[in-house]
């Protein structure tokens, strides 16, 4: 959906000359926010800590659609499906077995929007621009409706509760979370899920979702099977969507169906336009610039942010599409 | 157990629920068909205009003077924000049309919330009489709900056949440059149509505020509900509009029987489904060759 980026441009063989340089800066650049982000629930105060926290797990959630909508061109506008099934995935394994397994709830949360993830992938995947969104809009309200109204399984309005699992690797070594421990854990998942979906879309598989976002046409003339790409595409961002479900419902002990109203999905989606679609990074700026001001403006309005947030991001729409990282798109897709 | 008058019952609700739900899906049509935007704020411009609808029924007691303001008033709020948030977009992808219009929604929503409160309004009834239908005393504004959707639609389609303008409206929706070229003035037909289709969205809102009662977070269910309609009915095709409105709310209100309203959206959401995998260009529209 984005603006084609031209291919060989004099940037493009700069970067080719100077790889390891560039790339150099890259990682170090990483590795100072990594440290940064690992460093800051021990000097921020607790209420700062949490927010850092969630920063990082609505981030994974954004970075998550960001495959569908900045490397495809595909705006999904059901996320909160593949991440209210992540929750209610974990709650599941978190109330069920005893005693609660961290990593069970991790499996059972993956199991839960994967399932979602192909049903969603085989239907809505053939179809295109805003028909897909729809569709993905139209999914998200199915499961809700399900897990509203099916009161014995999911809780209903009210949702599950459950105990947090303690953090540790069975039969070696367990603690109960911290705050601290639970930032650092939050952050080294969403980290080793950044570096995946950065290895992902460079891989020549990610290239092939560039070019369905480019030009679907010529895609499928070259020869690739447009809609088997898009498929897995839609599948590992719903697992990766689900992960930030996981992460969640882990932080605040609970799954509710709010979390699989639309509303999500176009929070995400909102993520994704303030911070640059498909830079990756882009989503987690966005999510943190999104949160702040929800913080900054809910001080003086209360419930009623929304009307100057979505001022803000109906201009951003229209004055600055390519989102508050779209400048470096290119450096961080190197 | 089923039994005829149950039926018949939900045959008269699904009707009279599909002709306010055209009036809906035809301005949400009607707006697509012609600049390729999907006005993500279309129920809240419904909402709106049964807020609107609210206030001047409280000053002045007119539900009839009600349904005239509130389409006025929405008409020119919808042709201020096509200026303002559309215009600029026009050339771009469709789906930052989404995006805008999302944003708008959300404003929209919240502001109405902020301005009405939380708590539900009632537009009462212009008229209370009712007829005898089998146990029930089924009152006779609802039939008239259907008639009165009738005569819009009807009213705009006979705009759109006959009128100048709506011949004009129809040219730039068929070539939009060749029409530039015959000296129609686009933009100016663009702001017009977002304008009309607002105005019926916001009329829909008055006809339906007496059913329910009006609140801020009503807008989003129409929005659902009308995407769904207008793609089973075929993108831009107001025919095939009205025709899915009557068949989807036909479908939900006898899946009602069964199961709890709050479930039967799904049995839409799945006609829906099943029609973009099966006939993506619409139920109600003739084949393609």
């Amino acid at each position: 959906m984005s603006a084609a980026t031209p291919v060989a441009s004099p940037a493009r063989a700069a970067s080719a000359a100077l790889p390891s340089r560039r790339l150099g800066v890259y990682w170090t650049g990483f590795a100072i926010v990594v440290l940064l982000l690992a460093a800051a629930p021990l000097v921020l105060p607790e209420f700062w800590r949490r927010f850092t926290t969630e920063i990082l797990i609505w981030g994974l959630l954004a970075m998550s659609s960001d495959i569908l909508i900045g490397y495809t061109g595909m705006v999904s506008f059901g996320h909160s499906a593949f991440f209210g099934l992540g929750m209610y995935g974990a709650a599941a394994a978190l109330l069920t077995v005893r005693p609660p397994n961290l990593w069970l709830a991790m499996l059972y949360g993956l199991a839960g929007a994967a399932v979602v993830a192909i049903f969603v992938a085989f239907f809505a995947t053939r179809l295109r621009d805003i028909y897909f969104s729809i569709t993905t809009l139209v999914f998200s309200q199915i499961f809700y409706v399900i897990i509203f109204t099916w009161t014995d399984v999911t809780g209903g309005e009210n949702g599950l509760t459950f105990r947090q699992p303690r953090l540790g690797v069975p039969g070696l070594w367990e603690a109960p979370f911290t705050p601290e421990t639970l930032h650092w854990f939050v952050l080294a998942v969403v980290a080793a899920s950044y570096l995946v979906l950065r290895r992902i879309t460079q891989s020549p598989f990610g290239m092939v979702l560039q070019a369905i976002r480019e030009n679907e046409a010529r895609t499928r003339a070259i020869g690739y099977h447009v809609e088997r790409y898009k498929i897995v595409a839609v599948m590992l961002s719903g697992l990766f969507a689900g992960l930030a479900g996981v992460l969640y419902a882990i932080q605040n002990k609970f799954a509710a169906p709010d979390f699989v109203l639309f509303i999500i999905s176009g929070e995400v989606v909102i993520f994704n336009v303030m911070g640059g679609m498909g830079t990756l990074v882009g989503p987690v700026a966005g999510a943190a610039f999104f949160l702040l001001l929800r913080e900054a403006f809910s001080r003086f309005w209360t419930e009623f942010y929304l009307i100057p947030v979505g001022v803000i991001f109906t201009l951003m729409v229209i004055f600055l599409p390519q989102g508050l990282l779209g400048f470096a798109r290119r450096a961080l897709n190197r | 157990m089923v039994l005829t008058d149950q039926i018949v019952i939900q045959l008269i609700n699904g009707i009279v629920g599909g002709m306010i739900l055209a009036l809906v899906a035809s301005g949400l049509t009607l707006i697509f068909g012609i600049m390729d935007v999907v006005n993500f704020a279309h129920g809240e411009l419904f909402m709106l205009g049964a807020y609107v609808g609210t206030t001047v029924m409280v000053t002045t007691g007119n539900f009839w003077m009600a349904l005239i303001v509130a389409f006025v008033v929405i008409g020119v709020l919808g042709a201020a924000l096509q200026v303002t948030t559309l215009r600029p977009l026009l050339g771009r992808d469709p789906l930052y049309t989404i995006l805008a219009t999302f944003g708008i929604s959300l404003v929209l929503q919240n502001w109405a919330f902020w301005h009405y409160g939380p708590v539900a309004r009632k537009i009462p009834e212009p008229f209370t009489a009712h007829f005898a239908l089998f146990h029930l005393q089924y009152p006779w504004y609802r039939i008239a709900i259907a008639a009165l959707s009738a005569a819009m639609i009807g009213g705009l389609w006979l705009f759109m056949k006959y009128g100048k303008y709506g011949i004009w409206i129809r040219a730039t929706t068929q070539d939009r440059v060749m029409a530039s070229a015959m000296g129609i003035p686009v933009p100016l037909v663009h702001t017009v149509v977002f304008a009309i289709g607002a105005g019926m969205a916001a009329a829909s809102g008055v006809l339906f505020g007496p059913l329910v009662g009006v609140n801020h977070a009503m807008g989003f269910d129409w929005t659902l509900k009308a995407f769904v309609v207008v793609v089973v009915g075929g993108m831009g095709n107001l025919a095939g509009s009205i025709m899915a409105s009557i068949f989807i709310s036909l479908l939900e209100a006898f899946a009602s029987l069964w199961v709890s309203p709050a479930q039967a959206v799904i049995v839409s959401f799945v006609a829906l489904i099943l029609t973009l995998l099966f006939r993506p260009t619409g139920l109600f529209v003739p084949t393609p060759k």
